[in-house]
Protein backbone atom coordinates (compact mmCIF):
# COMPACT_ATOMS: atom_id res chain seq x y z
CA UNK A 1 0.00 0.00 0.00
CA UNK A 2 2.68 2.12 0.95
CA UNK A 3 5.03 1.70 -1.69
CA UNK A 4 1.73 2.13 -4.26
CA UNK A 5 1.74 5.98 -2.91
CA UNK A 6 5.60 6.01 -3.24
CA UNK A 7 5.22 4.65 -6.78
CA UNK A 8 2.92 7.40 -7.81
CA UNK A 9 5.08 9.73 -6.13
CA UNK A 10 8.08 8.54 -7.94
CA UNK A 11 6.33 8.72 -10.88
CA UNK A 12 4.88 12.37 -10.67
CA UNK A 13 8.46 13.61 -9.14
CA UNK A 14 9.55 12.18 -12.67
CA UNK A 15 6.97 13.95 -15.08
CA UNK A 16 7.31 17.18 -13.17
CA UNK A 17 11.10 16.94 -13.71
CA UNK A 18 11.07 15.77 -17.49
CA UNK A 19 8.34 19.09 -17.84
CA UNK A 20 11.08 21.15 -16.09
CA UNK A 21 13.73 20.33 -18.09
CA UNK A 22 12.08 20.65 -21.59
CA UNK A 23 10.85 23.49 -20.57
CA UNK A 24 14.18 25.23 -19.55
CA UNK A 25 15.33 23.61 -22.79
CA UNK A 26 12.68 25.16 -25.02
CA UNK A 27 13.67 28.61 -23.42
CA UNK A 28 17.59 28.44 -24.09
CA UNK A 29 16.65 27.42 -28.05
CA UNK A 30 14.30 29.93 -28.45
CA UNK A 31 16.86 32.29 -26.89
CA UNK A 32 19.47 31.41 -29.18
CA UNK A 33 16.95 31.83 -31.72
CA UNK A 34 16.68 35.46 -31.81
CA UNK A 35 20.14 36.58 -30.96
CA UNK A 36 23.23 36.40 -33.00
CA UNK A 37 24.92 35.38 -35.02
CA UNK A 38 22.54 34.00 -37.03
CA UNK A 39 23.51 31.59 -39.79
CA UNK A 40 21.46 30.97 -42.30
CA UNK A 41 23.01 27.69 -44.31
CA UNK A 42 22.01 25.40 -42.12
CA UNK A 43 18.37 26.66 -41.54
CA UNK A 44 18.26 26.22 -44.81
CA UNK A 45 19.01 23.03 -45.00
CA UNK A 46 16.82 22.14 -41.98
CA UNK A 47 13.85 23.78 -44.03
CA UNK A 48 14.63 21.62 -47.46
CA UNK A 49 14.21 18.15 -44.71
CA UNK A 50 11.36 19.15 -42.75
CA UNK A 51 9.36 21.17 -45.24
CA UNK A 52 10.44 20.31 -48.91
CA UNK A 53 10.77 16.90 -48.34
CA UNK A 54 7.53 16.32 -46.93
CA UNK A 55 5.77 18.01 -50.03
CA UNK A 56 4.71 15.18 -51.65
CA UNK A 57 2.90 13.17 -48.47
CA UNK A 58 1.41 16.67 -47.82
CA UNK A 59 -0.17 16.53 -51.34
CA UNK A 60 -1.44 13.43 -51.23
CA UNK A 61 -2.79 13.47 -47.71
CA UNK A 62 -4.35 16.78 -48.69
CA UNK A 63 -6.23 16.09 -52.33
CA UNK A 64 -7.36 13.24 -50.50
CA UNK A 65 -8.79 14.90 -47.01
CA UNK A 66 -10.56 17.74 -49.40
CA UNK A 67 -12.17 14.53 -51.26
CA UNK A 68 -13.56 13.28 -48.37
CA UNK A 69 -14.86 16.13 -47.14
CA UNK A 70 -16.53 17.30 -50.27
CA UNK A 71 -17.71 13.59 -50.51
CA UNK A 72 -19.16 13.53 -47.05
CA UNK A 73 -20.15 17.04 -46.91
CA UNK A 74 -22.31 16.92 -50.20
CA UNK A 75 -24.56 13.71 -48.39
CA UNK A 76 -25.07 15.75 -45.71
CA UNK A 77 -25.79 19.16 -46.83
CA UNK A 78 -27.84 17.68 -49.58
CA UNK A 79 -30.46 16.38 -46.85
CA UNK A 80 -31.19 19.81 -45.91
CA UNK A 81 -31.12 20.98 -49.75
CA UNK A 82 -27.72 23.29 -49.69
CA UNK A 83 -25.28 21.65 -51.65
CA UNK A 84 -24.36 25.27 -52.56
CA UNK A 85 -22.66 25.28 -49.01
CA UNK A 86 -20.02 22.81 -49.99
CA UNK A 87 -17.38 25.13 -51.26
CA UNK A 88 -18.06 26.71 -47.68
CA UNK A 89 -17.77 23.49 -46.04
CA UNK A 90 -14.80 22.49 -47.58
CA UNK A 91 -12.87 25.24 -47.32
CA UNK A 92 -13.34 26.26 -43.86
CA UNK A 93 -13.27 22.84 -42.28
CA UNK A 94 -9.70 22.83 -44.08
CA UNK A 95 -8.01 26.39 -43.15
CA UNK A 96 -9.28 26.38 -39.72
CA UNK A 97 -9.11 22.75 -38.46
CA UNK A 98 -8.04 20.24 -40.73
CA UNK A 99 -5.67 21.80 -42.63
CA UNK A 100 -3.07 22.37 -39.42
CA UNK A 101 -4.01 19.62 -37.62
CA UNK A 102 -3.12 17.11 -40.45
CA UNK A 103 -0.27 18.90 -41.79
CA UNK A 104 1.12 18.63 -38.20
CA UNK A 105 0.68 15.26 -37.73
CA UNK A 106 2.38 14.55 -41.14
CA UNK A 107 5.41 16.05 -39.89
CA UNK A 108 5.48 14.53 -36.82
CA UNK A 109 5.22 11.10 -38.49
CA UNK A 110 7.96 12.26 -41.26
CA UNK A 111 9.81 14.53 -39.68
CA UNK A 112 9.50 14.80 -35.72
CA UNK A 113 10.46 10.61 -35.70
CA UNK A 114 13.82 11.48 -37.90
CA UNK A 115 14.30 14.48 -35.46
CA UNK A 116 14.43 12.41 -32.51
CA UNK A 117 16.36 9.76 -33.66
CA UNK A 118 19.38 12.09 -35.07
CA UNK A 119 19.33 13.61 -32.21
CA UNK A 120 19.50 10.34 -29.95
CA UNK A 121 21.85 8.74 -31.65
CA UNK A 122 24.25 11.79 -31.12
CA UNK A 123 23.53 11.65 -27.71
CA UNK A 124 24.11 8.16 -27.17
CA UNK A 125 27.44 8.13 -29.31
CA UNK A 126 28.72 11.37 -27.30
CA UNK A 127 28.50 13.29 -29.92
CA UNK A 128 26.62 16.18 -28.20
CA UNK A 129 29.59 16.14 -25.34
CA UNK A 130 31.70 16.24 -28.19
CA UNK A 131 30.13 19.46 -29.27
CA UNK A 132 30.00 20.70 -25.81
CA UNK A 133 33.71 20.08 -25.43
CA UNK A 134 34.80 21.83 -28.39
CA UNK A 135 32.98 24.93 -26.85
CA UNK A 136 30.30 24.41 -29.73
CA UNK A 137 27.10 25.40 -28.41
CA UNK A 138 24.35 22.01 -28.84
CA UNK A 139 21.10 23.99 -28.85
CA UNK A 140 22.55 26.58 -31.41
CA UNK A 141 24.45 24.31 -33.72
CA UNK A 142 21.86 21.55 -33.78
CA UNK A 143 18.24 22.90 -32.37
CA UNK A 144 17.96 26.40 -33.99
CA UNK A 145 18.15 25.27 -37.33
CA UNK A 146 15.37 22.79 -36.84
CA UNK A 147 13.44 25.09 -34.61
CA UNK A 148 13.35 27.81 -37.46
CA UNK A 149 13.01 25.65 -40.21
CA UNK A 150 9.40 23.90 -38.13
CA UNK A 151 8.37 27.09 -38.09
CA UNK A 152 8.66 28.28 -41.33
CA UNK A 153 7.95 25.06 -42.90
CA UNK A 154 4.57 24.24 -40.98
CA UNK A 155 2.44 27.43 -42.17
CA UNK A 156 3.77 26.95 -45.65
CA UNK A 157 3.06 23.17 -45.88
CA UNK A 158 -0.73 23.66 -44.19
CA UNK A 159 -1.36 26.32 -47.27
CA UNK A 160 -0.36 24.03 -49.44
CA UNK A 161 -2.50 21.17 -47.67
CA UNK A 162 -5.49 23.54 -47.41
CA UNK A 163 -4.89 24.37 -51.15
CA UNK A 164 -4.53 21.29 -52.54
CA UNK A 165 -7.77 19.85 -49.98
CA UNK A 166 -9.72 22.58 -51.65
CA UNK A 167 -8.68 21.56 -55.43
CA UNK A 168 -9.60 17.82 -54.31
CA UNK A 169 -12.81 18.36 -52.84
CA UNK A 170 -13.52 20.59 -56.42
CA UNK A 171 -12.69 17.35 -58.19
CA UNK A 172 -15.40 15.18 -56.24
CA UNK A 173 -17.48 17.67 -55.79
CA UNK A 174 -18.16 19.60 -58.96
CA UNK A 175 -16.73 17.13 -61.24
CA UNK A 176 -18.24 14.04 -59.99
CA UNK A 177 -20.95 14.84 -58.13
CA UNK A 178 -22.20 17.82 -60.41
CA UNK A 179 -21.96 20.72 -57.98
CA UNK A 180 -21.85 24.11 -59.63
CA UNK A 181 -18.07 25.07 -60.42
CA UNK A 182 -19.46 28.45 -59.66
CA UNK A 183 -21.40 28.12 -56.81
CA UNK A 184 -18.63 26.16 -55.37
CA UNK A 185 -15.93 28.65 -55.50
CA UNK A 186 -18.44 31.75 -54.50
CA UNK A 187 -19.41 29.90 -51.41
CA UNK A 188 -15.96 29.70 -50.19
CA UNK A 189 -15.16 33.36 -51.69
CA UNK A 190 -17.89 34.65 -49.34
CA UNK A 191 -17.53 32.78 -46.06
CA UNK A 192 -14.03 32.63 -46.07
CA UNK A 193 -12.77 36.10 -43.97
CA UNK A 194 -9.38 37.05 -42.39
CA UNK A 195 -9.67 35.25 -38.65
CA UNK A 196 -10.52 31.54 -40.20
CA UNK A 197 -7.02 32.66 -42.00
CA UNK A 198 -5.21 33.32 -39.29
CA UNK A 199 -6.32 30.88 -36.84
CA UNK A 200 -4.71 28.14 -39.31
CA UNK A 201 -1.73 30.42 -39.39
CA UNK A 202 -1.40 30.82 -35.42
CA UNK A 203 -2.28 27.13 -35.50
CA UNK A 204 0.05 26.28 -37.77
CA UNK A 205 3.19 28.37 -36.52
CA UNK A 206 2.24 26.98 -32.67
CA UNK A 207 2.19 23.19 -34.17
CA UNK A 208 5.86 23.57 -35.62
CA UNK A 209 7.43 24.83 -32.56
CA UNK A 210 6.01 22.25 -30.57
CA UNK A 211 6.79 19.63 -32.71
CA UNK A 212 10.26 20.58 -32.99
CA UNK A 213 10.46 20.94 -29.45
CA UNK A 214 9.36 17.56 -28.57
CA UNK A 215 11.47 15.93 -31.04
CA UNK A 216 14.13 17.72 -30.11
CA UNK A 217 14.34 17.27 -26.49
CA UNK A 218 13.01 13.89 -26.39
CA UNK A 219 16.27 13.49 -28.47
CA UNK A 220 18.42 15.41 -26.07
CA UNK A 221 17.49 14.35 -23.15
CA UNK A 222 17.45 10.54 -24.39
CA UNK A 223 19.90 9.44 -21.44
CA UNK A 224 17.18 10.34 -18.79
CA UNK A 225 14.34 8.55 -20.47
CA UNK A 226 12.78 6.40 -17.65
CA UNK A 227 12.32 3.64 -19.16
CA UNK A 228 16.39 3.32 -20.48
CA UNK A 229 17.22 5.51 -23.25
CA UNK A 230 20.80 3.23 -24.43
CA UNK A 231 21.63 1.93 -27.39
CA UNK A 232 19.24 0.83 -30.64
CA UNK A 233 16.26 0.15 -28.54
CA UNK A 234 16.39 3.26 -26.30
CA UNK A 235 16.20 4.95 -29.39
CA UNK A 236 14.13 3.20 -30.70
CA UNK A 237 11.89 3.71 -27.86
CA UNK A 238 11.98 6.79 -27.26
CA UNK A 239 11.53 8.04 -30.93
CA UNK A 240 7.97 6.19 -30.69
CA UNK A 241 7.28 8.29 -27.44
CA UNK A 242 7.80 11.58 -28.76
CA UNK A 243 5.65 10.99 -31.77
CA UNK A 244 3.17 9.84 -29.65
CA UNK A 245 3.84 12.60 -27.35
CA UNK A 246 3.73 15.27 -30.31
CA UNK A 247 0.82 14.05 -31.96
CA UNK A 248 -1.21 14.24 -28.80
CA UNK A 249 0.23 17.64 -27.78
CA UNK A 250 -0.19 18.43 -31.18
CA UNK A 251 -4.60 17.38 -30.77
CA UNK A 252 -4.62 19.22 -27.51
CA UNK A 253 -3.36 22.52 -28.88
CA UNK A 254 -5.41 22.54 -31.23
CA UNK A 255 -8.29 22.08 -28.93
CA UNK A 256 -7.04 25.40 -26.50
CA UNK A 257 -6.43 27.38 -29.75
CA UNK A 258 -9.89 26.78 -31.37
CA UNK A 259 -11.31 27.66 -27.69
CA UNK A 260 -9.21 30.86 -27.12
CA UNK A 261 -9.43 32.44 -30.77
CA UNK A 262 -13.21 31.44 -31.35
CA UNK B 1 63.99 12.27 -25.08
CA UNK B 2 65.02 15.39 -25.30
CA UNK B 3 60.98 16.46 -25.29
CA UNK B 4 60.51 15.68 -21.54
CA UNK B 5 63.82 17.45 -20.73
CA UNK B 6 62.93 20.56 -22.21
CA UNK B 7 59.53 20.28 -20.59
CA UNK B 8 61.23 20.65 -16.81
CA UNK B 9 62.46 23.36 -17.02
CA UNK B 10 58.71 25.26 -18.93
CA UNK B 11 56.69 22.83 -15.73
CA UNK B 12 56.25 25.49 -13.09
CA UNK B 13 52.03 25.95 -13.78
CA UNK B 14 49.27 23.83 -12.92
CA UNK B 15 47.38 23.16 -15.56
CA UNK B 16 44.69 21.03 -13.63
CA UNK B 17 44.15 20.35 -10.41
CA UNK B 18 41.32 17.88 -8.74
CA UNK B 19 41.09 19.04 -5.09
CA UNK B 20 38.51 16.37 -3.00
CA UNK B 21 36.15 15.63 -5.81
CA UNK B 22 33.76 13.54 -4.90
CA UNK B 23 30.86 11.38 -7.04
CA UNK B 24 28.46 8.48 -6.74
CA UNK B 25 26.10 7.27 -8.76
CA UNK B 26 22.76 6.72 -6.86
CA UNK B 27 24.72 4.43 -3.75
CA UNK B 28 27.46 3.39 -6.09
CA UNK B 29 30.51 5.76 -4.94
CA UNK B 30 33.12 6.01 -7.75
CA UNK B 31 35.10 8.95 -6.93
CA UNK B 32 35.96 8.92 -2.75
CA UNK B 33 38.00 12.06 -2.61
CA UNK B 34 40.22 12.56 -5.66
CA UNK B 35 43.60 15.19 -5.56
CA UNK B 36 45.39 15.16 -8.68
CA UNK B 37 47.85 17.75 -10.07
CA UNK B 38 48.76 18.20 -13.82
CA UNK B 39 51.43 20.39 -14.92
CA UNK B 40 51.56 22.26 -17.84
CA UNK B 41 53.16 21.02 -20.91
CA UNK B 42 53.40 17.24 -18.79
CA UNK B 43 51.67 13.99 -20.04
CA UNK B 44 49.79 12.52 -17.16
CA UNK B 45 48.50 9.58 -17.51
CA UNK B 46 45.37 7.79 -15.78
CA UNK B 47 45.76 3.90 -15.04
CA UNK B 48 43.24 1.65 -13.54
CA UNK B 49 41.66 -1.23 -13.81
CA UNK B 50 37.93 -1.05 -15.74
CA UNK B 51 34.98 0.41 -14.21
CA UNK B 52 36.78 2.25 -11.51
CA UNK B 53 35.65 5.52 -12.54
CA UNK B 54 39.07 6.99 -15.26
CA UNK B 55 36.31 8.34 -17.75
CA UNK B 56 34.47 9.70 -15.32
CA UNK B 57 37.71 11.82 -14.07
CA UNK B 58 38.38 12.48 -17.33
CA UNK B 59 34.79 13.54 -17.40
CA UNK B 60 34.63 15.48 -14.56
CA UNK B 61 37.82 17.75 -16.08
CA UNK B 62 35.83 18.14 -19.04
CA UNK B 63 32.77 19.74 -16.95
CA UNK B 64 30.85 17.00 -18.83
CA UNK B 65 29.80 15.85 -15.15
CA UNK B 66 29.45 17.82 -12.06
CA UNK B 67 31.21 16.20 -8.56
CA UNK B 68 29.08 15.76 -5.74
CA UNK B 69 31.82 17.64 -3.75
CA UNK B 70 35.11 18.90 -4.38
CA UNK B 71 36.89 21.38 -6.85
CA UNK B 72 37.91 20.88 -10.24
CA UNK B 73 40.16 23.68 -11.11
CA UNK B 74 41.67 24.31 -14.84
CA UNK B 75 44.63 26.95 -14.89
CA UNK B 76 43.48 28.38 -11.80
CA UNK B 77 39.60 28.56 -12.82
CA UNK B 78 36.94 26.28 -11.26
CA UNK B 79 35.07 24.16 -13.37
CA UNK B 80 32.45 22.60 -11.46
CA UNK B 81 30.90 26.08 -10.60
CA UNK B 82 31.42 28.03 -13.93
CA UNK B 83 28.91 29.47 -15.74
CA UNK B 84 28.42 28.24 -19.27
CA UNK B 85 30.01 30.99 -21.02
CA UNK B 86 32.80 30.71 -18.11
CA UNK B 87 32.98 26.87 -19.26
CA UNK B 88 32.76 27.53 -23.14
CA UNK B 89 35.62 29.94 -22.28
CA UNK B 90 37.77 27.10 -20.54
CA UNK B 91 37.09 24.32 -23.14
CA UNK B 92 38.28 26.31 -26.32
CA UNK B 93 41.80 25.58 -24.66
CA UNK B 94 40.91 21.96 -24.92
CA UNK B 95 41.12 19.03 -27.40
CA UNK B 96 39.34 15.51 -26.90
CA UNK B 97 39.92 11.74 -27.75
CA UNK B 98 37.16 10.47 -27.02
CA UNK B 99 36.61 6.81 -25.81
CA UNK B 100 34.40 6.09 -28.91
CA UNK B 101 36.04 8.69 -30.96
CA UNK B 102 32.79 10.33 -31.29
CA UNK B 103 33.03 11.48 -35.02
CA UNK B 104 29.95 13.23 -35.97
CA UNK B 105 28.62 10.50 -38.43
CA UNK B 106 26.77 12.00 -41.01
CA UNK B 107 29.67 14.22 -41.74
CA UNK B 108 32.52 13.47 -43.96
CA UNK B 109 36.05 13.24 -42.71
CA UNK B 110 36.81 16.66 -44.39
CA UNK B 111 34.01 18.57 -42.36
CA UNK B 112 34.70 16.49 -38.76
CA UNK B 113 37.67 18.18 -38.73
CA UNK B 114 36.86 21.56 -40.15
CA UNK B 115 34.17 21.91 -37.88
CA UNK B 116 35.59 23.43 -34.97
CA UNK B 117 37.17 26.04 -37.54
CA UNK B 118 33.71 26.79 -38.98
CA UNK B 119 32.11 26.98 -35.59
CA UNK B 120 35.00 28.51 -33.32
CA UNK B 121 36.75 31.24 -35.56
CA UNK B 122 35.99 33.78 -38.39
CA UNK B 123 38.07 32.14 -40.93
CA UNK B 124 37.59 31.66 -44.85
CA UNK B 125 37.03 28.41 -46.27
CA UNK B 126 40.70 29.33 -47.90
CA UNK B 127 42.41 28.83 -44.52
CA UNK B 128 40.25 26.15 -43.25
CA UNK B 129 41.09 24.63 -45.72
CA UNK B 130 44.93 24.40 -45.44
CA UNK B 131 44.37 23.95 -42.10
CA UNK B 132 42.53 20.88 -42.23
CA UNK B 133 44.66 19.84 -45.12
CA UNK B 134 47.57 20.10 -42.71
CA UNK B 135 46.37 18.49 -39.78
CA UNK B 136 45.19 15.41 -41.78
CA UNK B 137 48.31 15.22 -43.57
CA UNK B 138 50.07 15.14 -40.00
CA UNK B 139 47.77 11.85 -39.31
CA UNK B 140 49.34 10.53 -42.84
CA UNK B 141 45.15 10.04 -43.59
CA UNK B 142 45.40 10.53 -47.43
CA UNK B 143 42.26 10.35 -49.44
CA UNK B 144 40.31 9.96 -46.96
CA UNK B 145 38.18 13.76 -47.22
CA UNK B 146 35.02 12.52 -48.61
CA UNK B 147 34.67 9.60 -46.94
CA UNK B 148 32.34 8.98 -43.96
CA UNK B 149 33.32 7.77 -40.75
CA UNK B 150 31.52 4.59 -40.99
CA UNK B 151 33.61 3.92 -43.85
CA UNK B 152 37.51 3.79 -42.59
CA UNK B 153 38.76 1.53 -40.11
CA UNK B 154 38.95 2.08 -36.19
CA UNK B 155 42.34 2.89 -36.73
CA UNK B 156 41.79 5.76 -39.41
CA UNK B 157 38.76 7.00 -37.43
CA UNK B 158 40.72 7.53 -33.99
CA UNK B 159 43.08 9.61 -36.00
CA UNK B 160 40.48 11.35 -37.48
CA UNK B 161 39.54 11.94 -34.08
CA UNK B 162 42.78 13.15 -33.15
CA UNK B 163 42.82 15.78 -36.36
CA UNK B 164 40.01 17.12 -35.25
CA UNK B 165 40.90 17.38 -31.37
CA UNK B 166 44.35 19.08 -32.37
CA UNK B 167 42.90 21.20 -34.86
CA UNK B 168 42.64 24.09 -32.70
CA UNK B 169 45.90 23.85 -31.23
CA UNK B 170 44.45 23.39 -27.75
CA UNK B 171 46.87 23.84 -24.76
CA UNK B 172 45.15 20.76 -22.92
CA UNK B 173 44.34 16.88 -24.66
CA UNK B 174 42.23 14.55 -23.14
CA UNK B 175 42.43 10.94 -24.70
CA UNK B 176 40.03 8.32 -23.32
CA UNK B 177 41.95 5.28 -23.84
CA UNK B 178 43.20 5.89 -27.28
CA UNK B 179 44.67 2.74 -28.49
CA UNK B 180 41.63 0.21 -26.57
CA UNK B 181 40.46 -1.91 -29.53
CA UNK B 182 43.18 -1.68 -31.94
CA UNK B 183 46.06 -4.15 -32.87
CA UNK B 184 49.66 -3.45 -32.07
CA UNK B 185 51.21 -1.61 -35.23
CA UNK B 186 48.05 0.32 -35.15
CA UNK B 187 48.15 1.65 -31.26
CA UNK B 188 52.13 1.92 -31.82
CA UNK B 189 51.19 4.42 -34.86
CA UNK B 190 48.70 5.93 -32.60
CA UNK B 191 51.61 6.65 -30.13
CA UNK B 192 53.75 7.68 -32.91
CA UNK B 193 51.59 10.50 -33.45
CA UNK B 194 50.88 11.56 -30.30
CA UNK B 195 54.43 11.64 -29.72
CA UNK B 196 55.05 13.48 -33.11
CA UNK B 197 52.65 16.08 -32.31
CA UNK B 198 52.95 16.93 -28.55
CA UNK B 199 56.70 17.41 -29.71
CA UNK B 200 55.30 20.52 -32.31
CA UNK B 201 52.35 21.57 -30.23
CA UNK B 202 53.42 21.38 -26.55
CA UNK B 203 50.01 20.44 -25.56
CA UNK B 204 49.12 19.13 -21.78
CA UNK B 205 48.36 15.86 -22.33
CA UNK B 206 45.97 13.41 -19.50
CA UNK B 207 45.88 10.11 -21.14
CA UNK B 208 43.39 7.48 -19.68
CA UNK B 209 45.12 4.17 -20.86
CA UNK B 210 45.09 -0.03 -20.21
CA UNK B 211 48.12 -0.34 -22.50
CA UNK B 212 50.77 -0.78 -19.98
CA UNK B 213 53.89 -0.57 -19.87
CA UNK B 214 53.98 1.04 -23.09
CA UNK B 215 52.32 3.97 -22.05
CA UNK B 216 55.24 4.30 -19.49
CA UNK B 217 57.51 5.28 -22.08
CA UNK B 218 55.21 8.11 -23.42
CA UNK B 219 54.30 9.61 -19.85
CA UNK B 220 55.94 12.45 -16.94
CA UNK B 221 53.61 11.13 -14.20
CA UNK B 222 51.42 8.18 -13.56
CA UNK B 223 48.11 8.57 -11.92
CA UNK B 224 46.65 5.17 -10.57
CA UNK B 225 43.18 5.24 -9.42
CA UNK B 226 41.67 3.03 -7.49
CA UNK B 227 39.08 2.25 -4.81
CA UNK B 228 37.83 5.58 -5.71
CA UNK B 229 41.06 7.53 -4.99
CA UNK B 230 44.24 8.35 -6.98
CA UNK B 231 46.66 6.55 -5.49
CA UNK B 232 49.89 7.95 -6.92
CA UNK B 233 50.97 10.25 -9.43
CA UNK B 234 54.85 9.45 -9.85
CA UNK B 235 57.17 8.98 -12.67
CA UNK B 236 56.87 5.51 -14.58
CA UNK B 237 60.01 4.95 -12.60
CA UNK B 238 58.84 5.18 -9.25
CA UNK B 239 55.54 3.64 -9.87
CA UNK B 240 56.99 0.94 -11.08
CA UNK B 241 59.14 0.37 -7.67
CA UNK B 242 56.32 2.02 -5.16
CA UNK B 243 55.66 -0.52 -2.31
CA UNK B 244 51.99 1.12 -2.16
CA UNK B 245 50.21 -2.71 -2.00
CA UNK B 246 47.49 -1.35 -4.62
CA UNK B 247 50.24 0.04 -6.84
CA UNK B 248 52.59 -3.18 -6.68
CA UNK B 249 49.22 -4.96 -7.22
CA UNK B 250 48.59 -3.50 -10.13
CA UNK B 251 52.34 -3.35 -11.62
CA UNK B 252 52.03 -7.19 -10.79
CA UNK B 253 49.00 -8.25 -12.43
CA UNK B 254 49.73 -6.21 -15.65
CA UNK B 255 53.25 -6.53 -16.29
CA UNK B 256 54.64 -9.52 -14.41
CA UNK B 257 53.75 -12.40 -16.64
CA UNK B 258 52.86 -10.13 -19.89
CA UNK B 259 55.89 -7.38 -20.00
CA UNK B 260 58.07 -10.72 -20.29
CA UNK B 261 56.71 -12.00 -23.34
CA UNK B 262 56.15 -8.50 -24.47
CA UNK B 263 60.20 -7.72 -24.43
CA UNK B 264 60.68 -8.55 -28.17
CA UNK B 265 58.14 -5.45 -29.34
CA UNK B 266 59.83 -2.77 -30.89
CA UNK B 267 58.95 0.64 -28.87
CA UNK B 268 57.04 2.97 -30.38
CA UNK B 269 59.79 5.77 -29.99
N1 LIG C 1 26.34 8.37 -16.32
C1 LIG C 1 26.50 7.38 -15.44
N2 LIG C 1 25.45 6.96 -14.69
C2 LIG C 1 25.58 5.97 -13.80
N3 LIG C 1 26.72 5.32 -13.56
C3 LIG C 1 27.80 5.67 -14.26
C4 LIG C 1 27.76 6.72 -15.24
N4 LIG C 1 28.98 6.85 -15.79
C5 LIG C 1 29.76 5.94 -15.18
N5 LIG C 1 29.07 5.24 -14.27
C6 LIG C 1 29.61 4.17 -13.40
O1 LIG C 1 30.84 4.61 -12.90
C7 LIG C 1 31.77 3.54 -12.91
C8 LIG C 1 33.05 3.97 -13.59
O2 LIG C 1 32.82 4.11 -14.97
P1 LIG C 1 33.96 4.55 -15.98
O3 LIG C 1 34.51 5.84 -15.57
O4 LIG C 1 33.36 4.48 -17.35
O5 LIG C 1 35.04 3.41 -15.82
P2 LIG C 1 36.44 3.30 -16.55
O6 LIG C 1 37.45 3.41 -15.47
O7 LIG C 1 36.46 1.93 -17.15
O8 LIG C 1 36.53 4.37 -17.56
C9 LIG C 1 31.11 2.36 -13.56
O9 LIG C 1 30.80 1.44 -12.55
C10 LIG C 1 29.87 2.90 -14.18
O10 LIG C 1 28.82 2.00 -14.00
MG1 LIG D 1 36.40 4.40 -19.65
Amino acid sequence: MFSFFEKIGDHGLYYLEQAGRMGLFLLACVWRMVTPPYKLFPAVRQIHFIGARSIFVILFTGGFTGMVLALQGYYTLRKFGSEGLLGAAVALSLIRELGPVLAALMVVGRAGSAITAEIGIMRNSEQIDALECMAIDPCRYLMVPKFIAGIVSLPLLTAVFDMVGILGGYLVGVMMLGVNGGTYFQGMYSSVDWNDIEMGLVKSLVFGLLIVWIATAKGYFLHWERSGGFGAEGVSRTTTSAVVLASVTVLVWDYLLSAIML
Amino acid sequence: MTVKQEKQFSSARIAIELVDVKKSFGNQQVLSGVNLQVEEGTTTVIVGASGQGKSVILKHMLGLMKPDAGQIKVFGQDVASASRRQLKEIRKDFGVLFQNVALFDSMTIYDNVALPLRERTEAGEEEIRANVEEKLNMMDLHGVHEKFPAQISGGMQKRVGLARALVLDPKIVFFDEPTTGLDVLKSNEIYRLFHDTQARLRYTAVIVSHDVPKIFKLSDRVALLAEGVIQSSISPEEFQRSDNPLIRHFVETTMGPIYSSEKEETAPL
